[in-house]
């Protein structure tokens, strides 16, 4: 240790992080999920006589991911271990720490404290180097180091324990007994949660000899890419198990992703198409804008989670929109009449709706595989409801079959049902034509988005009083509402629509049929 | 002349051996050109005045080289270099400066490796992919409130650039040569007997000059070891790689030095992964270990790349026939069969060999040593008996001393020196090495287990220290606060020994402390130059500032001596 008589302590010539690269965090253990270990940064902090900024911004963000990085995959089963050991005896382990995000192992380059040391909290206790540092670790507790069971040169997964730490004297013979027990049945890697008393079943794992898990799988028949063999190790995968399909039979980044489970990470850093062409243009991608600072973010629930998706399929419809103007005072009269026995302007309208549809089947049809028609045996309306947080679309079914009585007890019962969020998924996904009216909020037109597997909706204005000229040249005042319908224009085209709309503003205008 | 150069001792020479004898270099007259250096107080006067005698000798020496080349003297020049690389492109410029009537020969391109097939190309290559690696890093980015949609790269547009930029550079060195008036003579040149040079065709020299003193400057060309097979597409060396005909998905780079770990930064920032293969124990052994191992946490672990140290690539067969490249590994000590990898294709970078071939050295008594031309400590070329054969030097990459492109050319210069008639030693551990890596890697002097041993040997003591650049606020402005910086020095003279730097910019920011180095300037007295802020050149400003010396009595210790002022 001849090497720096500058650093503070003459025991590290390793050259780390200086120690204000670590924030105050550490100086709150108390929040660290992982309180038996506090990494510190090495001594070796070189005067830094003007450096003016000393959080630096990545380092900062450093002790957030060592917290987070502090609950490893063991966590449940560690607690396991720790509950079972409060009540033998004040022996504690010290712990592999994560001292980084992409940290999974970490080798010991050298214990500071050897057996039977008696050690007092904050001292560091070994030098633990991970995957981007050296770094001394601290133990949160007075005790002895009764065992260590980690050497110095080995490698310990993240969470293992690397040593035993025992309050007093009296303690240290129990926890030699606890070292054997456990260099006995140790095992290696994530445990399967250990339900039987290790006490009672002598090793039930097998004996694994304290080889930490080979650093590259070496003799593995499969031939794995480098990348590829830093993800198996990072999510634990077994190459041996992982079929390649890449060139020759390899084994890909991509293939440990499938096998792992988990989302391709953020399309491999470096992954541009690797093509001559220039560029390919802008394609069409679902892109994940940055977040806004200050902005709240508040995850969708199910449903809205069903309306984003339902929405976004949408966009691969070639859809388009047909308005007509109605006049609706017959409408209204005949609504002033109902209205007492239950009926709603909403089932009037699905009535209606209901009632085209019959004459115009290809507006009731839905394309599912851009190839064919497919008509519905049924003419089902959908009607948008807004209830908390949400949208959802309870079913009138056989609106065309049945009265307006019935269906305004059946409407009744659905909107019930889902401001209760009890509907049925028939009760809310078997339409075949959506009626959504804004109308009631003075909306005068707007436009709808056509749901999946559906061919046309219907977007209904407010009815409004407004001047118009009859044929004659006369005018008058009357109540009319714009009605919008979206259709999929695969099977619907405009003339099919436009004369749709000439049938429902019939019915609309002349509503005695309705009533039938 | 020889015997009045001999007088005048070159100021690295000295420095090299130990700061307190730094001798006040090339400072005119008495006068301080800046007051960093305390000891310059205590300088014999005697020293002082030295300069302007030598720098007459050194103006007589011109002249009577450039009249007796215009009265022809019997040679048609005073210089003749073969190869028109980077050192002899340096050494030619000094000789016109120094008024000597000067011919370069070049059988294949001017620029050299270096240009051509080099440094140029390659740094193309690294700028782009050090952008392709910020705009990746989607981390680094965000943190700086900038985003950025899918970046791509178009491979040929890539190759182009570096292919436009080693043509530029070309036509920059020949139209620098051609505007001083050296001849450039196009041809093979071989030594066809003492001061004479025949040139032409390969095989076939025809036309034959004399010169008063040759310079041989030829080069090197990538070194491939046995067993390996270049086919050029799938398994290569650098000459072709800097080309960019592919970006394989997999491939591996035999050797973990300069080369291997530019090409690595390179192709894992084009999206290819990459296996190292390096037959040492440990990945890029020419580095100092401590920055070795930091450059392996920073450069290769985040990185697609794995390795195997400690192995040789015994066999190396290029993709044929449905199969991959295959690289049958060897254990480097016992030769046992390792393993065999299947890769995509395979770059060889396991250093360069001399291209010495073909210069007619038989014919003046000099045998190479494993292709090297032996030179002495400057540069001039010994025959098979160890004798100096006179008015014959070698530079650069063939006699093999430093093999970088800015060591030829200030051999070169060190050369122009001497004939010209001051003698002048190449002081190479003054010499700064650069790998531009993302961060870079610099470094001059000694590494800390060479300074080590110098020290038990000489029996003085070394002290480390250290700077982060996580401690500069110009780095953390950057985002880029990854690196350290190393200086390596003697706490009782204060001498510099080494400094070593990973990080940003780490290969501009070298040079304070290779010219410390070569001025023999110590840290007692360049810890007061004052650096602009906030730049990274404060990393090198803390570094000398926390050297401390040994407390000696009667060492300078009047603080008054420290002038910050002219």
């Amino acid at each position: 240790m001849t090497a720096s008589s500058e650093f503070p302590k003459p025991s590290s010539p390793r050259f780390l992080r200086p120690p204000h690269c670590f924030p105050p965090p550490y100086t709150q253990p108390a929040k660290a999920p992982s309180p038996r270990l506090r990494p510190r940064a090495l001594l070796s902090s070189p005067p830094m006589a003007t450096a003016p900024a000393p959080l630096s911004l990545s380092a900062s963000t450093l002790p957030a991911r060592l917290r987070a990085g502090a609950v490893p995959a063991g966590a449940r089963w560690r607690q396991a271990r720790r509950g079972r050991m409060v009540v033998r005896a004040k022996i504690r382990e010290i712990f592999m720490p994560a001292l980084s995000s992409t940290m999974t192992e970490g080798k010991i380059v050298s214990w500071s404290a050897g057996e039977g040391d008696r050690v007092s909290k904050g001292d560091a206790v070994v030098v633990v180097e991970s995957d981007k540092a050296d770094m001394d670790v601290e133990t949160f507790h007075d005790g002895i180091v009764a065992a260590v069971l980690v050497q110095a040169g080995e490698s310990a997964p993240v969470g293992a324990p690397i040593a035993l730490l025992a309050e007093s004297e009296e303690e240290v013979p129990l926890a030699l007994a606890k070292a054997q027990e456990l260099s006995n049945g140790q095992p290696q890697q994530a445990p399967p949660a250990p339900t039987e008393d290790a006490a009672a079943a002598p090793p039930p794992p097998p004996p694994a000899p304290a080889t930490p898990p080979a650093p590259v799988a070496a003799g593995t028949k499969g031939v794995a890419s480098p990348h590829a063999k830093k993800l198996a190790k990072q999510h634990r995968v077994d190459l041996a198990k992982v079929t390649g399909t890449g060139p020759y039979g390899r084994i890909t980044p991509a293939d440990i992703e499938a096998a792992a489970r988990i989302q391709p990470k953020s399309k491999p850093a470096a992954a541009p198409p690797p093509v001559a062409a220039p560029s390919v243009g802008a394609v069409p991608q679902a892109a994940v804008l940055p977040p806004v600072p200050g902005a709240t973010v508040v995850p969708f629930t199910t449903m809205q989670a069903a309306v984003s998706k339902n929405m976004v399929e949408s966009l691969a419809v070639p859809a388009f929109r047909v308005g007509y103007p109605i006049v609706t005072d017959k409408l209204d009269e005949l609504y002033e009449k109902v209205k007492p026995k239950g009926v709603t302007m909403t089932v009037l309208l699905a009535k209606a709706a209901a009632m085209a549809l019959a004459q115009h089947p290809v507006v009731n049809a839905s394309c599912r595989d851009g190839k064919s028609f497919t008509y519905n045996s049924n003419i089902n309306i959908a009607v948008a409801v807004a209830i908390d947080g949400g949208l959802i679309t309870p079913v009138l079914q056989d609106a065309d079959k049945l009265d307006i009585y019935l269906l305004s007890q059946n409407w009744k019962d659905l909107v019930k049902k889902a401001r209760a969020k009890q509907l049925q998924p028939n009760e809310y996904s078997s339409g075949t034509f959506t009626l959504s009216n804004l109308g009631m909020f003075g909306v005068d037109r707007f436009d709808a988005i056509l749901p999946p597997g559906q061919g046309a909706i219907m977007a209904v204005g407010a009815s409004k009083p407004t001047v118009v000229a009859d044929k004659d040249g006369f005018f008058s005042v009357k109540n009319k509402m714009l009605v919008n319908v979206t259709a999929d224009h695969r099977i619907v085209y405009g003339a099919d629509l436009a004369a749709f709309l000439q049938t429902f503003a019939k019915i609309v205008e002349d509503p005695e049929s309705l009533t039938l | 002349m020889q015997s009045t150069a001999a007088v005048s001792v070159s100021a690295s020479a000295t420095a090299s051996r130990g700061g307190a004898r730094s001798e006040a270099a090339r400072r005119p007259g008495g006068v301080r050109v800046c007051g960093l250096r305390g000891e310059a107080l205590t300088c014999p006067s005697l020293r002082i005045s030295q300069a302007p005698a030598r720098l007459a000798v050194a103006r007589a020496a011109a002249a009577t080289n450039g009249a007796v080349a215009g009265s022809g003297g019997g040679f048609d020049y005073d210089l003749v270099i073969i190869g028109a690389g980077v050192g002899g492109h340096g050494a030619a410029l000094h000789a016109v400066e120094e008024g000597l009537k000067t011919a370069i020969i070049e059988g294949d391109v001017v620029g050299g490796t270096c240009v051509n097939r080099g440094c140029v190309p390659s740094k193309a290559l690294l700028a782009v992919s050090g952008r392709m690696r910020e705009l990746h890093d989607e981390h680094h980015m965000k943190s700086m409130g900038l985003q950025v949609s899918s970046p791509g790269y178009d491979r040929q547009g890539v190759a182009d650039h570096a292919n436009n930029l080693a043509s530029k550079i070309r036509s920059n060195l020949t139209n620098s040569m051609k505007a001083l008036g050296v001849d450039i003579l196009t041809g093979v040149g071989t030594i066809v007997g003492k001061q004479k040079v025949r040139y032409g065709k390969a095989g076939f020299p025809d036309k034959e000059i004399t010169a008063r003193n040759i310079i041989i400057a030829t080069g090197s060309v990538p070194f491939v070891p046995k067993g390996i097979e270049i086919d050029g597409k799938t398994v290569f060396t650098s000459d072709h790689a800097l080309k960019l005909e592919s970006v394989p998905d997999w491939i591996a780079i035999v050797g973990s030095g300069y080369i291997g770990l530019e090409f690595s930064d390179v192709y894992t920032a084009l999206g290819s992964e990459v296996t190292f293969v390096e037959a040492l124990d440990q990945l890029m052994p020419g580095f100092d270990p401590e920055i070795a191992k930091l450059a392996q946490r920073v450069l290769i672990n985040p990185r697609k790349i794995d390795y195997h140290t400690g192995v040789f690539a015994n066999k190396i067969t290029p993709a044929k026939d449905g199969k991959p490249v295959l690289i049958e590994l060897i254990d480097a000590k016992t030769k046992e069969h390792k393993e065999t990898l299947e890769v995509d294709a395979a770059l060889i970078a396991t250093g360069r060999a001399p291209f010495t071939k073909g210069l007619g050295l038989e014919n003046i008594n000099v045998v190479t040593q494993r292709g090297f031309v032996p030179v002495d400590e400057r540069m001039r070329v010994m025959d098979a008996d160890g004798n100096v054969v006179p008015n014959l030097y070698c530079i650069g990459d063939a006699n093999g001393k430093l093999m970088l492109a800015h060591a030829a050319s200030a051999q070169g210069i060190s050369v122009v020196e001497q004939i010209s008639g001051k003698d002048h030693i190449l002081n190479h551990l003054s010499i700064p090495a650069a790998c531009f890596t993302h961060p870079e890697i610099s470094m001059v002097g000694l590494t800390e287990p060479q300074a080590r041993e110098k020290a038990d040997k000489e029996g003085f003591e070394v002290n480390i220290v250290k700077t982060s650049f996580k401690a500069n606020t110009k780095a953390l402005a950057e985002n880029e606060g990854d690196g350290i910086a190393k200086l390596i020095y003697r706490p009782d003279t204060g001498e510099i020994l080494g400094v070593h730097i990973l990080g940003l910019h780490a290969a501009d920011l070298i040079h304070e402390a290779s010219n410390a180095i070569a001025l023999g300037t110590r840290v007692q007295d360049i810890k007061f130059a004052v650096h602009a802020h906030p730049t990274l050149s404060e990393v090198l400003d803390e570094l000398f500032k926390a050297a401390k010396l040994q407390p000696r009595e009667g060492r300078d210790s009047k603080p008054s001596s420290h002038p910050n002022r002219c």
